[in-house]
């Protein structure tokens, strides 16, 4: 594959898990350290595992798999004097529709999201690392073995690591299809071999994970962000966003934009402007009419609720997520029944059928919006849609119930009239 | 005493201990919580969603089944949003469940029936198109009805957890996920219906009971299990004087829920067409069916006769039969015929083994002991096959308790799955195998050993002498093979104060009579006196009762009342639950003989032969309130010396799909693939891996 | 059953790479991987995988049923996905899928008489902001018309009738 960049970048992006992509061979260990490659890793050789730790924290940054959980704190949960070994699972299932972020890092900067990974390993006194990444990216994981066997011959992986005296082995593992795989819990019982059904929480994987050893689970972009952060300090990090928010994320605009792309803008950037100035607007110069956050599990927005800044905060405040960073954005021309549709047939498809809500629940939703694009729609089915997403909220196994249940509200509450304009009419 | 918390549900204030789940705290104090797939003993699913309830100050709905209880937590289990949140899960498991319940085996007895019923709708929104996939069948006892599924997991718990087995998994995903089978299309495995029983819903039949009746059409006759020498509880659903299933669903017994193929289906040698019904003569060298007068009259003559000749005697009984029958025969023999030579097939060295521990107390254990001791040792035995429920209590202790196992066998057994240590041996080398174990042993806090016919006489006495040097409390049980076969010695079917063995009966060209009630001698071995004149009493024409002169067609122990003592010499109650026409229990059959001979034996009734055991055989004062509401009593078989006994000791062998003759005339045991399978090995599944 | 020497070579370090005693872990990469070169999933390979990763064919079994990518039925030599999804399905995806099946003649999940080409309509891929997209084999390709897809269609195809 050819290091060709997807999409233009765009000047207003704030470019810092980013700024080595469109490099010559920016995948490469030479231009990863002729560009400040493990000078970051080299600092944290010389911190303690708590003043890393702390580092992480003071950046305010976020889990950037769709949870948004505090990353310094989770890495604090992991008991790094544990007798047992640690081990650190990197989350490159990259699922969420919407979302196509992880690939980039991968691809463009394999050895920043690499570095990252090396320093949590030495903050929890880990020595192995999998990177799980899904089937469909197989050449992603071609290449990841390409640049982790460069990084073994260099010396960057394995013993000894960089003459610092500490050794990490990091090692690609296949999915095999299956969203629910990106949920944390079931990755780890994908990475053991067995079907990808999340586990019940406690323990949680930060005390018994991998293979019920204590285990620190982040997305790529989440390791990618840490050798910037350890090098220029956290506080740096956390003043590019806004309080609580640190930093800057890869937004992947999809959607009725002129220019589609992966950009990177400071957390708190306003949504509006990335549709309309980052991502140039929407073609034919048609009206917004709806947009997805952070991934399609994320509530929907009407285009009215837009004119906000992207941040964690903002958007729950609102009753929507910033997700995964997958913004999807709709014209006025989308029939939102099929947009309804086609999310909870996403859903249905990959619920794991563990619990009764979620399994049953995705399926009869599915049925009935099916039945409704086809012509069928009956007046009482759009209160039925709620209903029934409301009867999976909250009551199922995982998060995937919520994740189907919460858009489908957003729209059957947004976008009735798109139902209603759906309605046959009978006349006798 | 571990830390209590006080808590609420539903109002009541409650104690209860820190972290117990919320479902078990609420259940003993009364408040059910209605759940599918939590199950008492299993792992926790958490997946059916229906024990969802409201916990003050917690935003969502909790799930009861793995909340564990908290200080100040108050709790409401039938709320409003409660209700409603059940009733939206039920109309959600109902989308794909299929409303075939007037044709439903389940139809009556439906967990899912009930729930609906319970919090259900009347009326459901569902429109659509329900995922339809045909019924499969995965060998001739389970049947797979994948639609009426609702996924609670319990089947593939009980296998994997309960029985060790591994035979049943997930397939697919999402809607269309489904149990399978390990085997593709079929399943290969104990056969035990565990899975059938435990199925909440109608999507696991039996092939035995599926289609025959609506079960509330069925007497339901709580007995003992007649095949091994567990001594398994089973409830058999009982139509028209023909059994139609077997199951324990009511928990009760020393077994729990547990049965095993036998105990669950093989009840149907009962009805087996070659079952004899009528007595049979041999005249002319040909059997023809007489009446029972003629028979009676026929046997007590000649045993008047030769009991006045002076003539020689031999006695041989059951492993099946009830204590009451026994004691009655050995009085028989003893006190009617005036003859010692009276045996029985002893599958297992309790001479040895109740003379060396005469006069201790608390060293015999029972089959409650094996789910609570600390540690357990078997030696050459093939547990999970020769005895299914001690195996599957070891295997509960070991998930519960965290029990070690340890094994000292001469191949693979099951418990090597879950073993701290196993130890192969050859014949002849299983106690230095067992002393190999000695520092691991020493180590546990208490310790049952379980032992085979490998281990009697000399090595028994040394076994013990280990136990005794371990320094920790050990108790014993020797393993044997049938129903009754610890009854039978008991009652004295030995030849105790010098009577003739069975081999020697066997043996002795100038046996003038040969009384066999409920055994078959001659399957293995040849009568050496061609005068003996031969009485059999038998459910079959066996290899016994084709050499015998009268046969007696007897009842079987589905068929009669009194009591059998199980393996750890507990004590149990059969109840009659069918009858068949022309046969009778063995008891009366003794009986009857006697009173033709004008012989005092005794009431052949089974309550005042109780009584009379009672009072004269040590051990067996046991409560009659125990027996008579379906519990096992324990005997106390060890107060004083016993002396040898001339005559071997050995197994039989059978496997899990085998039990001596009536397993030759369960028509369910041979039709299943694994029948009649192999010790060591031929039931030992692979490890699930890690 | 055995593989090629570069896969055997690949599943003896993928065996190596997890703690002792955990080879189920290797289960779902060799099943995938393993099927590449197989074609299909089959009971023969399950047992292979089972022996290999130390557990039992059923535990295989439950695998091969649950992941998406696994396929019991060999595809065809070139296997056409075209997504569907939210991002894909606002650019044309849908139209993009439906111009597929025409040009292919099979349907979701179908295989070419020829045994050349097969159809999926899958999920999100990974690939939303260059949508729509299409993945053939392990290729990704990015902003796809139905011309463009037709003329890959086509070179495929002529790349067998070459050989």
């Amino acid at each position: 594959m050819p290091l060709k960049l997807f999409n233009e970048p765009s000047p207003l992006e704030t470019k810092v898990v980013s700024k080595r992509f469109g490099l010559e061979n920016s995948h490469r260990l030479d231009t990863y350290l002729a560009n400040d490659g493990f000078k970051a890793f080299l600092k944290a050789r010389e911190m303690t595992p708590e003043q890393i730790v702390d580092e992480v924290k003071a950046s305010a940054l976020r889990g950037r798999g769709g949870a948004g959980f505090p990353t310094g704190l989770k890495w604090s949960f992991v008991p790094r004097t544990s007798p047992k070994p640690k081990y650190i699972v990197i989350n490159a299932d990259e699922s969420e529709p919407g979302t196509c972020k992880d690939r980039l890092l991968m691809e463009y900067d394999p050895f920043q999201m690499i570095e990252g990974i090396l320093i949590a390993g030495l903050a929890m006194d880990a020595h192995k690392g999998y990177l799980y990444i899904r089937g469909e990216y197989r050449y992603i994981i071609d290449h990841m073995d390409k640049v982790i066997a460069e990084g073994y011959e260099r010396g960057y992986l394995g013993k000894n690591i960089a003459g610092t005296g500490f050794d990490f082995d990091l090692y690609t593992h296949s999915g095999a299809g299956a969203y629910e795989c990106g949920e944390e819990t079931a990755l780890l019982d994908s990475l053991e071999g067995k079907r990808g059904i999340p586990r019940m929480k406690p323990p949680f994987p930060a005390v018994a994970g991998a293979w019920a050893s204590p285990t620190l689970l982040n997305n790529v972009e989440t390791f990618s962000a840490v050798p910037n952060i350890i090098l220029n300090g956290g506080a740096a990090f956390a003043a590019l966003g806004t309080p609580k928010n640190g930093g800057t994320r890869l937004v992947c605009i999809s959607g009725h934009v002129n220019k589609p792309g992966v950009y990177e803008l400071p957390l708190g950037f306003p949504m509006l402007k990335a549709i309309y100035e980052v991502a140039g607007g929407i073609p034919g110069g048609k009206k917004l009419k709806a947009v997805v956050p952070g991934g399609s599990s994320c509530p929907f927005l009407r285009a009215d609720e837009c004119d906000i800044p992207m941040d964690y905060d903002t958007l729950a405040k609102i009753g929507s997520m910033l997700g995964s960073g997958g913004m999807v954005v709709m014209d006025e021309t989308t029939d939102m029944v099929k947009v309804a549709l086609r999310v909870m047939r996403f859903y249905a498809h990959e619920s794991c059928g563990w619990c009764i809500p979620c399994r049953e629940g995705t399926t009869w939703l599915r049925k009935i919006l099916q039945r409704f694009d086809d012509g069928g729609g009956r007046h009482e089915d759009v209160a039925l849609l709620g209903e029934l997403s409301r009867n999976m909220l909250g009551r199922t196994f995982c998060a995937l119930g919520d994740a189907a249940a919460m858009p489908t509200i957003s729209i059957v509450d947004k976008f009735a009239a798109d139902f209603e304009k759906r309605l046959v009419t009978v006349t006798v | 005493m571990a830390e209590t918390v006080n808590l609420t549900i539903n109002g009541q204030a409650i104690q209860a201990e820190k972290g117990k789940l919320l479902i078990e705290v609420a259940r003993e104090n009364g408040i059910s919580i209605p759940a599918f797939c939590y199950y008492e003993g299993l792992t926790l699913q958490a997946a059916c969603r229906m024990c969802l309830v409201e916990v003050e100050k917690t935003p969502k709905l909790q799930v009861g089944c793995t909340l564990p209880v908290a200080e100040g937590m108050v709790v409401h289990t039938e709320s409003e949003t409660v209700q409603k949140a059940r009733k939206g899960t039920l109309e959600f498991l109902l989308t794909n469940h299929p409303l075939d319940c007037p044709v439903c085996d389940k139809g009556g007895e439906c967990e899912l029936q009930d729930m609906v019923f319970r919090y259900g709708a009347g009326e459901s929104r569902f429109t659509e198109r329900k995922v339809h996939t045909p019924e499969k069948q995965w060998s001739p006892v389970v049947y797979f009805d994948a639609p009426r599924c609702i996924l609670c997991y319990r089947c593939v718990r009980v296998c994997n957890e309960g029985m060790g087995v591994n035979a049943l998994g997930i397939g697919n995903r999402g809607v269309i996920a489904e149990i399978v089978p390990n085997h593709h299309d079929h399943l290969e495995c104990d056969e035990c219906g565990a899975c059938i029983d435990i199925c909440p819903v109608g999507a696991l039949t039996s092939g035995i009971y599926r289609y025959q009746t609506r079960p509330w059409e069925m007497d339901h006759i709580g007995t003992i299990c007649t095949h091994c020498g567990d001594g398994c509880r089973t409830t058999l659903g009982v139509r028209n004087d023909k059994i139609i299933r077997g199951n324990n669903r009511d928990s009760s017994g020393i077994n729990g829920e547990f049965l095993c193929v036998k105990g669950r289906y093989a009840f149907d040698f009962t009805e087996h067409p070659e079952r004899l019904q009528s007595p049979m003569m041999k005249k002319n060298g040909v059997f023809e069916p007489v009446s029972w007068s003629e028979a009676l009259a026929t046997v007590a003559g000649k045993f008047t006769l030769a009991k006045e000749a002076g003539g020689k005697f031999g006695i041989i009984g059951s492993n099946h039969t009830t204590n009451e029958e026994n004691y009655f025969l050995q009085k028989f023999a003893r006190q009617g015929l005036g003859t010692k030579n009276i045996d029985h097939h002893r599958t297992g060295d309790l001479t040895t083994l109740f003379d060396a521990l005469s006069d201790r107390g608390n060293v015999l254990a029972t089959v409650g002991d094996l789910y609570t001791a600390k540690s357990v040792l078997v030696v050459a035995n093939d547990l999970s096959q020769q005895h299914p429920l001690l195996a599957y209590q070891i295997r509960a202790n070991v998930r519960h308790h965290a029990a070690h196992i340890y094994a000292v066998t001469s191949g693979p057994v099951r418990e090597d799955n879950q073993a701290t240590a196993s130890v192969r041996v050859q014949k002849g080398g299983e106690l230095a195998g067992v002393e190999s174990l000695r520092d691991k042993l020493k180590a546990e806090g208490d310790l049952v050993i379980l032992f085979g016919d490998a281990i009697q006489g000399d090595s028994l006495r040394k076994l013990i002498a280990f136990g005794d040097s371990l320094g920790i409390p050990v108790k014993y049980i020797c393993l044997l093979d049938y129903s009754n076969s610890r009854g039978a010695f008991d009652m004295g079917l030995v030849p105790k104060d010098g009577g003739m063995s069975r081999e020697q009966m066997l043996a002795a060209a100038d046996l003038d009579v040969l009384w066999v009630v409920g055994a078959n001698p001659l399957k293995t071995a040849a009568l050496a006196s061609s005068k003996a004149f031969v009485v059999v009493q038998d459910m079959f024409m066996t290899e016994t009762a084709q050499r015998a002169d009268v046969v007696l067609p007897a009842a079987s122990a589905y068929e009669k009342s009194g009591t059998v003592t199980n393996v750890c010499g507990e004590v149990q109650k059969l109840k009659s639950a069918i009858k068949v026409m022309g046969a009778k229990t063995d008891l009366e059959i003794s009986g009857l003989i006697a009173k033709e001979m004008g012989l005092n034996v005794g009431i052949w009734l089974p309550d005042k032969m109780l009584e009379e055991i009672r009072q004269n055989v040590r051990g067996y004062n046991v409560p009659l309130p125990v027996l008579s509401t379906g519990g096992a009593a324990s005997t106390a078989p060890l107060n004083g010396r016993v002396a040898a006994l001339p005559g071997a000791v050995s197994s039989a062998g059978d496997t899990l799909f085998t039990s001596g003759t009536l397993s030759r005339y369960s028509k369910i045991l041979n039709s299943v693939m694994e029948a009649p399978g192999e010790l060591y090995g031929g039931q030992a599944p692979q490890k699930r891996g890690q | 059953m055995t593989f090629s020497p570069q896969l055997e070579e690949r599943f003896a370090k993928m065996l190596n790479a997890y703690p002792v005693g955990r080879k189920r872990s290797a289960v779902v990469p060799m099943l995938i991987y393993a099927q590449d070169e197989t074609g299909a999933i089959t009971p023969e390979l399950i047992e292979e995988v089972a022996r290999r990763c130390e557990v039992e064919p059923l535990q295989v079994d439950e695998v091969v049923g649950y992941y998406s990518m696994l396929h019991r039925k060999p595809l065809g030599k070139y296997h056409v996905q075209v997504c569907t999804n939210i991002s894909c399905m606002l650019v044309g995806g849908e139209e993009l899928y439906q111009h597929a099946k025409k040009k292919l003649g099979i349907g979701h999940k179908e295989v070419s008489a020829d045994g050349q080409f097969s159809l999926e309509e899958v999920e999100c891929m990974g690939a939303c902001s260059w949508a729509p997209a299409v993945e053939i084999n392990y290729d990704f390709h990015h902003h796809v018309t139905p011309q463009q897809l037709d003329e890959l269609i086509d070179k495929l195809s002529a790349a067998k009738k070459a050989h």
